[in-house]
């Protein structure tokens, strides 16, 4: 099924720009650490051009311009939190593949913990329901006392 | 000629299914024999009608008929032969056909199988079946008939888009089908239930083999699907939350949840309408699967207007559908039979939290995957959920459930002695921690993601093998043999699935934590080195494919100065769509992949080569394979195979713990 998403984002690619491969070796930083935080950062940022990839996979040439434009600010010495607010001034919220945590966001970040709270009401609820009629009932006085009668019976045959 | 037949066949199956959908809902409200009967040979109609429409479509396919408007658009004459038969199913109207010669398909199993069924609820599954079927033909008939003529006639047709022509794509199709398909037995039998009003102990003994059969293909299907994305899209990954993804996983895991629930219908008469409601929500969450790539609303919200009539169909399809069987549900469930009592320490307890995890986290991963589009319907805001989310709220999820999946199989039925069991488990609590630190102490930098993995994973596995040796009585007792031909094997089953799920967790941890990657502008001659391995470009050859020209990439793989392998990544042409692919090559160890794929490069003389080293990638695929292998194995339990139940044995007094 997923085939349908890789034809349209293929019929995207191949309109938008010939194949290159997406991280090029010439923007590649030397100093491994800054390259592993860019790296990083690109993994979370989508290209605005194709379906749900993040500009670290994509081919596109509008996700290797955002990847320089991150590298310039890197160099820059700009902080990961300074990049992203950058990013979403630009594109809008849209361009961060983790969707920050606001008010339009509250349900989609709860929802894990919402639908394990559900789940466990919803357990909870039916062991108790299914426990209470097991639970013994009292006996009536007319019960009692056709018992104690039985008992009396027993009693008197031995 | 044979085009029209098709599609008359087709029009015939409709009605066909019109038929089995309600003559035989007569007929059991009626208690009328002959009418029920009508289902059986409308199933066995049905299936012919469609196998002549498909069968029809494949001709067209083969015999390059491009006055069939779908074979011009998505076929060439040039294809090569296996790409031509896959092509039938590799576009939306041929996807349609296979999905309803599916359906038909698994309504005959029940029509032909289902002897030791009560007339009445075999006769309901099957018009449910019947109903699915009519509502999946309408749905071609009217909006994606995949027989339309063309004229003029093309002199050739368009060809199939290059990256599907591929062996992993051929079949992933089918399997995935199968999966979604399957579910819709599962659901049959549970609305037939609810109409019933009660659960027959016949009830359980069919869900469950029928879903195990569905998990198990769905589960190839998807771990097919993931395999091609890696090696053939180029990009290394094999899993990325892409929604269409996300819309075959979510029935998968709500799938999973059912096959477990299932254990309890049938061994303790227990959790009878929460098995209900999971058949269906597994076959609701399939049918939204193809909702939501067939709709194209996952492209955007505004991509469902270019074509309405397909999306506005498949989601009033839904609704009946859905809506329709919960609505029974909240209607009959409250008034079915209570199921027997157990303690919240015991097998049903263990696997009541089993539910609630994989519940919890197939409604993550809906809610993820569809809150772009209702935020963006509603208020028109854009929001991304990529990844980074479902690795931060998912995976959480999945943590405890793995742990579980440890302890569940030795606790008792209705009552555990959780000492008792933990006493056992000392062994595999110190597999783990010694895994734990072991993997700490080994790797570069101290992520703690991968301590927790592997840790996990050895608990798993190790578990697992605790009670597995328990029961067969390995190291103990003589007859060790005999003990492991007369376990029941859905035993088996299950200890080589939950074996195959500690295997797949090693394998995402190693390629998500530890990858490395180099990627370098090479001429031939140049040398790239990685993770031990020394490549060198020998040179860049041209070649030419049955539809497509190729440049072949020669490299050599070294390691410690001596020649080991060569790869030869491609980069092809296909000239009839105009498009371009790469080709990686793979070498593939128990340990690791060494990954290597080709693009352009600065200069006309230059190419980027792109080099991965993947650990354990290789266990992702064998642990789907054992998860498969372990569903079949537990499907080939004499039990489930025999079909035909015997009345004499309850369900309660089965041997407990045959799972």
């Amino acid at each position: 099924m997923r085939v349908l998403a890789i034809v349209g984002l293929l019929l995207l690619i191949s309109h938008a720009a010939p194949p290159v491969h997406a991280v090029q070796p010439d923007e590649i930083f030397a100093d491994a650490v800054l390259e592993q935080r860019a790296r990083e950062l690109f993994r979370g940022v989508r290209c605005l051009v194709c379906q749900n990839q993040s500009i670290d996979d994509s081919d596109a040439a509008l996700a290797q311009d955002l990847r320089l434009l991150i590298r310039e600010r890197l160099v820059a010495g700009e902080s990961d939190e300074q990049i992203h607010r950058f990013l979403v001034a630009r594109y809008g919220e849209f361009v961060l593949l983790d969707p920050p945590f606001r008010p339009g966001t509250w349900l989609l970040w709860a929802s894990p913990v919402l639908a394990l709270l559900a789940g466990v009401a919803i357990a909870w609820a039916a062991l108790r329901r299914r426990r209470s009629p097991a639970e013994p009932v009292a006996l009536s006085d007319d019960e009692r006392a056709r018992l104690a009668a039985l008992a009396a019976g027993d009693e008197e045959r031995q | 000629m044979i085009i029209e037949l098709g599609h008359h066949a087709l029009v015939l199956a409709f009605l066909v299914a019109l038929l089995q959908g309600t003559v035989p809902l007569v007929g059991a409200a009626r208690r009328d024999r002959a009418l029920m009967e009508l289902g059986r040979s409308a199933a066995l109609v049905q299936l012919l009608a469609l196998a002549g429409a498909f069968a029809a479509l494949t001709h067209a396919y083969v015999t390059s008929d491009f006055s069939v408007l779908n074979v011009a658009e998505n076929s060439h004459s040039m294809k090569p032969m296996l790409y031509k038969v896959s092509g039938v199913w590799g576009n939306h109207e041929g996807s349609m056909l296979l999905w309803v010669l599916v359906l038909a398909a698994f309504g005959l199993a029940v029509a032909l199988r289902g002897h030791g069924l009560p007339a009445v609820l075999k006769a309901r599954v099957l018009a449910i079946q019947g109903l699915l079927g009519a509502g999946f033909l309408g749905f071609i008939l009217l909006t994606s008939n995949p027989f339309v003529r063309l004229d003029p006639v093309p002199a050739d047709g368009r060809d199939l888009n290059p990256l599907l022509q591929d062996p992993g794509l051929a079949f992933h199709p089918p399997m995935l089908y199968l999966g979604y398909v399957g579910f819709s037995v599962a659901f049959s039998f549970s609305v037939a239930a609810l109409i019933e009003g009660r659960v027959d102990p016949a009830w359980a003994r069919w869900v469950r083999p029928w879903t195990l059969a569905a998990w198990s293909a769905l589960t190839a299907g998807i771990a097919l699907g993931s395999w091609w994305a890696y090696y053939e899209l180029g990009w290394g990954g094999w899993w990325y939350w892409d929604p269409v993804e996300n819309a075959s996983f979510m029935p998968w895991l709500a799938g999973t949840a059912l096959l477990h629930s299932a254990i309890v219908v049938e061994k303790r008469d227990a959790l009878k309408s929460w098995t209900i409601l999971l058949a269906i929500v597994a076959f609701g969450f399939s049918l939204m699967g193809t909702f939501l790539v067939r709709s194209g609303v996952l492209t955007s919200v505004h991509a469902f207007a270019v074509d309405p009539d397909r999306g506005l169909y498949i989601l009033v399809l839904l609704a009946v559908t859905i809506g329709g069987a919960l609505a029974l549900f909240a209607f009959r469930a409250p008034a079915m039979a209570p199921g027997s009592l157990f303690r919240p320490i015991s097998r049903e307890g263990g696997l009541v939290a089993n539910n609630l995890l994989l519940a919890t986290a197939t409604a993550t991963v809906c809610v993820g995957t569809l809150y772009p589009l209702f935020l963006d319907a509603a208020t028109g805001e854009k929001v991304s959920v990529g990844p980074p989310f479902f690795h931060s709220t998912f995976v959480p999820v999945m943590l405890p459930l793995v742990l579980l999946a440890g302890i569940g199989p030795l606790l008792a039925w209705k009552r555990a002695d959780l000492e008792g069991v933990f006493t056992r488990l000392r062994v595999a609590a110190l597999v783990a921690g010694a895994v734990a630190l072991l993997t700490w102490l080994l790797q570069h930098g101290h992520h703690p993601g991968p301590v927790i993995g592997l840790a996990l994973a050895a608990w798993l596995a190790a578990s697992t093998l605790i009670e597995w040796t328990g029961r067969v009585g390995l190291f103990r007792r003589r007859g060790t043999a005999a003990r492991i031909i007369g376990l029941p094997r859905s035993a088996h089953g299950m200890t080589l699935a939950h074996l195959g799920l500690a295997v797949f967790i090693c394998g995402a941890v190693g390629d998500s934590f530890w990858r490395r990657e180099v990627v370098v502008d090479a001429t031939p001659g140049a040398v790239a080195e990685l993770a031990g391995y020394r490549v060198v470009l020998e040179d860049i050859r041209s070649g030419s494919g049955p539809n497509y020209e190729a440049e072949v990439v020669r490299l050599r793989v070294e390691r410690d100065g001596e020649t080991i392998g060569e790869l030869r990544p491609e980069r092809r042409f296909y000239p009839v769509q105009g498009t371009r692919t790469t080709e990686a090559a793979i070498r593939s160890r128990p340990l690791g992949d060494l990954y290597a794929a080709v693009g352009e490069g600065r200069t006309p003389q230059h190419r980027t080569l792109r080099l991965w080293h993947a650990p354990l990638v290789p266990w992702i695929w064998a642990g789907a394979l054992m998860m498969v292998t372990g569903g079949l194995v537990s499907l080939s339990d004499r039990r489930l195979r025999v079909g035909a139940p015997r009345r004499t044995v309850g369900p309660v007094t089965q041997p407990a713990g045959g799972d």
